[in-house]
């Protein structure tokens, strides 16, 4: 099949500033009487959330949502699931959707758990008849099963929430808009809501559109992504594309070379990762700059493009005395970092000064993504790959 | 599956927008638990329980009774003042509380209309609804207290007539249409002028007396009955009274004004609620 399930064209919803939250009688009045008079004042108060949006989502896809606070995401979910209209373009949907913007919405605190899940399952467009097939399930994947005739209300959050999630779990709509959810109970919970998550997208075929934060599950969930700014839909397409264009878009390399005046800081010069003899090797040239001398550990941290560190290269961090002698002024050198044992993949590099155990006194985030691509260790067939979600470093093990 | 071949198509309304029966039908067992949950919610943890639909309407009965009978001493249609009373409030009450909760719709729901869709419509029609069974109830407790009263005054001409069978259903029909058309109004204005969250509970006050609850319409000079018949609760609650009691005032051309300002409220507050609805999470 590749009639999009999900189109939307040039998509756009205004805001009038002075209009949003309630307005009296009285500004409103004022607001009329100005328009007849022929004052216009309501246009420099439009903000655009969202403008001339278009894109295509084709059935079975997994597409993530990024964008920095305010970039239009949430607009850009409640649109699609019917909460307010566009100001401008359309979007088609074809078939039954189901959005999950909230965990436990309608939940009444004096109904028990089991009158919970009919009513948030019909509220979430279930009939009865679909609630009552799927309710054991729901029952054994929220783990309350003894509570589950108590009212919500003496519910620990974790029961309440473990339960909202189960009602909605089990929706099967053929496209599910799920926003932030995964944002809450335990660290167990939410890993087997991704995992939830993951199987209804992979096993099920059905059509997922996912906004979060947490770059990690986007990554380990989407195929595709859309990275929207200020409204504006920036990057479109393989997901490790769109998130690389994310990460790159909150680092201004300008920015990294204004040096302050007192405090020691660093400018990044250039960064290359090159294979030594079939061992990968990060080449780091940098600008130290600093108005008196100091000692100070330098750090080179890698994390994965979803932001888990990865590991820790330091000279000075591990013993103090092979922290970095600064002088006054500015000093260059080149630093190579050994990656060995790295599993193939993008990371992102952070570069710092810091005061070991003190504080840190210069960061720099290196704006483009490290590749690492190197060729099995020894007589290995494989090497690791960051996208096998197995770790990033190759370890040994023996028998003894 | 019917529902694959849908297709939604979501972009800026033009115009009115009147109601999508369709989609109210697919959304039936949402209305069903709606019901369920306003019944069973609001009495989980009293002990009266569901005992608290009778005692609201029989103690204003009583503070009427006391008030406006033996202390004013207001004619009450020659009928005795406790089923005179009961009777006006079994309409009354109908439409107040359905009025009430049909205004409240949009601002009381705010987090869950921001949060899922579905028709909003579906929520004043649950009140409504559950305000049904609630005047059934009520109904019950009157007839109950009517039988008492006929047992010991044998003789009496009070009582219901055959037809009330077929024309009460009608008559709650027409109040059900009314208070949801007003409400509908008000839940809309109330959406962008909070002014009107104030002016529904006193206009509700002031409604009780310029409707023939406390005084029979017969009492009324007659060169104001246009007046008092342009609300359009008279009629309704006049036709309560001549059904269950036999003594109403009813008048044919004021039956008709109320029943036109009916279909007007209903047919407008729809429109009107329809298009506040379409963005008013934006506002909220």
């Amino acid at each position: 099949m590749s009639r999009p399930i999900i189109e939307v064209r040039g998509l756009s919803k205004r805001y009038r500033l002075g209009a949003i939250g309630a307005t009296s009688l009285r500004e409103e009045f004022a607001r009329w009487r100005d328009r007849l008079r022929g004052v216009n004042h309501a246009d420099k108060q439009d903000f655009w959330a969202l403008r001339d949006v278009s894109f295509d989502v084709l059935p079975g896809e997994v597409v993530g949502v990024v964008g920095r606070n305010g970039a239009g995401k949430s607009t850009l979910l409640k649109i699609l699931s019917r909460i307010t209209e566009p100001t401008s373009g359309t979007a088609r949907l074809r078939g039954r959707v189901a959005s999950l913007l909230e965990v436990g919405t309608g939940f009444h605190p004096e109904l028990t758990g089991r009158e919970n899940v009919f009513l948030n399952g019909a509220i979430l467009g279930m009939t009865q008849a679909e609630v009552r097939r799927k309710f054991d399930e729901i029952v054994a994947f929220a783990e309350i099963d003894q509570f589950i005739d108590t009212p919500v209300k003496r519910y620990s959050s974790g029961m309440y929430v473990r339960l909202a999630f189960a009602v909605a779990a089990h929706l099967e709509p053929e496209v599910l808009i799920v926003d932030e959810v995964l944002a809450v109970g335990d660290v167990e919970f939410q890993q087997k809501c991704l995992g939830k998550m993951q199987s209804v997208a992979s096993h099920e075929g059905r059509t997922v559109l996912f906004v979060s934060h947490n770059l990690g599950a986007v990554h380990t969930l989407c195929s595709r992504g859309i990275f929207l700014k200020k409204g504006a839909c920036v990057t479109l397409g393989p997901v490790d594309q769109v998130l690389e264009a994310y990460l790159r878009d909150g680092h201004d390399p300008q920015a990294a070379a204004v040096f302050s005046p007192t405090e020691p800081a660093l400018r990044i010069n250039r960064v290359n990762c090159r294979l030594e003899q079939g061992r990968p090797q990060l080449e780091v040239d940098l600008t130290l700059r600093s108005a008196a001398a100091r000692r100070l550990a330098l750090e080179f941290l890698l994390l994965t493009a979803s932001g888990q560190p990865v590991g820790l290269a330091a000279a000075g961090t591990y013993h103090p005395q092979e922290c970095v002698d600064i002088v006054a002024g500015d000093q260059d050198s080149t630093w190579s970092v050994d990656l060995d044992r790295l599993a193939n993949g993008s990371y992102q590099l952070v570069v710092q000064l810091v005061d070991p155990m003190v504080q840190v006194v210069a960061r720099h985030e290196v704006p483009q993504l490290i590749e690492v691509c190197r060729a099995p260790l020894g007589d290995r067939k494989r090497a690791l790959e960051l996208s096998w979600h197995a770790g990033a470093l190759e370890l040994t093990c023996r028998r003894r | 599956m019917n529902d694959s071949q849908r297709e939604i198509v979501i972009q800026p309304t033009r115009g009115l927008r009147f109601l999508d029966w369709r989609e109210l039908v697919a959304y039936r067992d949402l209305l069903r638990l709606l019901v369920w949950r306003d019944f069973v919610a609001r009495y989980k943890q009293t002990v009266l329980g569901p005992l608290w639909y009778i005692f609201q309407p029989i103690l204003t009965t009583v503070i009427f009774t006391v008030v406006f009978s033996q202390v004013a001493e207001l004619p009450t249609d020659g009928l005795p003042p406790t089923l005179f009373y009961l009777c006006g409030l079994l309409a009354w009450n109908y439409f107040a509380q359905t009025f009430q909760s049909t205004s409240s719709t949009l601002a009381a729901n705010a987090g869950l209309f921001g949060k899922v869709y579905f028709p909003r419509l579906i929520v004043p029609l649950a009140g409504l609804v559950s305000n049904v069974i609630s005047f059934f109830i009520q109904l019950i407790a009157f007839l109950v207290i009517l039988v008492v009263y006929r047992v010991s005054h044998p003789g009496t001409t009070v009582g219901p007539r055959w037809e009330a069978i077929v024309l009460l259903p009608l008559v709650l029909v027409q109040l059900a249409a009314f208070s949801l058309g007003v409400g509908l109004w008000l839940a809309a204005l109330t959406a962008k002028f909070r002014d009107f969250t104030v002016l529904a509970g006193f206009l509700i006050q002031l409604w009780l007396y310029v409707t023939p609850v406390i005084l029979p319409l017969a009492k009324v000079p007659p060169q104001w009955h246009i007046y008092v018949a342009l609300n359009p609760v008279t009629m309704p609650v006049e036709c309560c009274r001549r059904l269950l009691l036999g003594t109403g005032w009813i008048n044919q051309p004021l039956l008709v004004v109320s029943l036109g300002a009916t279909v007007l409220a209903l047919v407008t507050g729809i429109l009107v609620f329809q298009r506040v609805e379409r963005t008013f999470v934006d506002v909220i």
